[in-house]
């Protein structure tokens, strides 16, 4: 792969688009074990991703990303905002200085990125978050060493589903314990729509 | 020789606003700043709220933090490691309760150090 800026704009452009499509989605799986705010905050976060990205240029993949790091941190509200932001923050670290950034930095980022979530929820894997889907997407990339849409999505996809059977123990679903179970947590579904934009915009190069 | 300054952060902006109220009531000499809220006054936290807040407040005594729920928590540390300044402190302590003993201590001229270990001990 050679990710450039333009790239990196049409993945947050397309994640944009799920996220909004899907904000009442998003809002009701919060309701469910949250406080039902994740498709408003997401999609607040997103939209104001999308009028920074707008309005500037960009000559590097790793400005794309800062940038909407800092987007999100300020306005989506929630805990995904943060979570989110320190993911595209450590991303942008990772691919500094890159005119274009190959598999191999790609599947590094990745990896920085989802280090980066654990360390800021203070989160592992089975706690029915974020990092449920982050974690095994990250882990089949660095097996291939390669990014590729079809085993992205998939993965991705499947990492979500499987976020049904886990009983929270962090993040606001923790309150409800074994209640959680039997809900799809709603930060493992928008981070399902991230990793499936990015296959979309990784085939649209192809 | 300034006060160390204090931060309260809340999901609300209302409930910011009203624990600043509080403590600046009864304790003067000492800045405290509200970060509640989101720009438009929606419930969570914003990043860059918070490093204002933290940059209005600031000086070489230092800054106490004090925050309500855990993405709060979240956001103020990424404030902190953002602004890269020494001696800020995210106090683990009930946002009202926490905030007013950290004031009282901070009028008498107490460091941050010893405001710290006061809350630790309270709370
Ligand atoms: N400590 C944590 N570590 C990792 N992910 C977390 C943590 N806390 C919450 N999350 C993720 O954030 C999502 C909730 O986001 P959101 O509703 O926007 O924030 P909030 O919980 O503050 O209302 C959860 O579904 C979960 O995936
Ligand atoms: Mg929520």
């Amino acid at each position: 792969m050679k990710f450039t800026a333009d790239l990196a704009i049409d993945w947050m452009t397309k994640a944009n688009q799920k996220i909004q499509d899907n904000k009442d989605y998003l809002s009701s799986l919060d309701q469910a074990i949250g406080d039902g705010d994740h498709g408003i905050n997401m999609a607040r976060g997103f939209d104001a991703v999308m009028n920074k990205l707008g309005n500037n240029d960009y000559e590097q993949v790793a400005d794309v990303w800062k940038e909407s790091a800092m987007t999100l941190m300020s306005k989506v509200g929630g805990a995904s905002g943060p979570l989110f932001g320190t993911a595209l923050l450590k991303m942008s670290m990772a691919v500094k200085g890159e005119a274009e950034v190959d598999d191999k930095t790609f599947v590094e980022a990745l990896e920085d990125a989802l280090a980066g979530i654990k360390q800021r929820g203070k989160a592992e894997e089975g706690e029915k978050t974020m990092i449920d889907v982050w974690a095994p997407v990250v882990e089949k990339m660095n097996e291939a060493q390669t990014v590729e849409a079809g085993v992205l999505r998939d993965t991705a996809e499947s990492a979500m589903e499987a976020t049904k059977d886990i009983v929270a123990t962090k993040g606001r679903a923790a309150y409800l314990k074994e209640r959680s179970k039997g809900h799809l947590d709603p930060g493992s579904v928008s981070s399902y729509y991230l990793f499936a934009a990015l296959a979309e915009t990784l085939e649209g190069e192809g | 020789m300034a006060n160390v300054g204090i931060v309260v952060i809340s999901h609300s902006e209302k409930a910011a606003e009203g624990i600043k109220e509080i403590v600046d009531q009864a304790v003067g000499k000492v800045a405290v700043e509200a970060a509640g809220g989101l720009e438009d006054g929606e419930i969570g936290t914003s990043l860059e709220k918070i490093q204002a807040a933290i940059q209005h407040v600031h000086n070489d005594q230092g800054v106490v933090m004090f925050y309500d729920l855990g993405s709060a928590k979240m956001n103020a540390e990424m404030a902190i490691e953002m602004l890269e300044l020494e001696n800020v402190h995210l106090a683990e302590a009930p946002v009202l309760e926490g905030a007013y003993l950290a004031a009282v201590e901070a009028s008498m001229g107490k460091s941050l150090k010893e405001i710290v270990k006061a809350l630790e001990k309270e709370f």
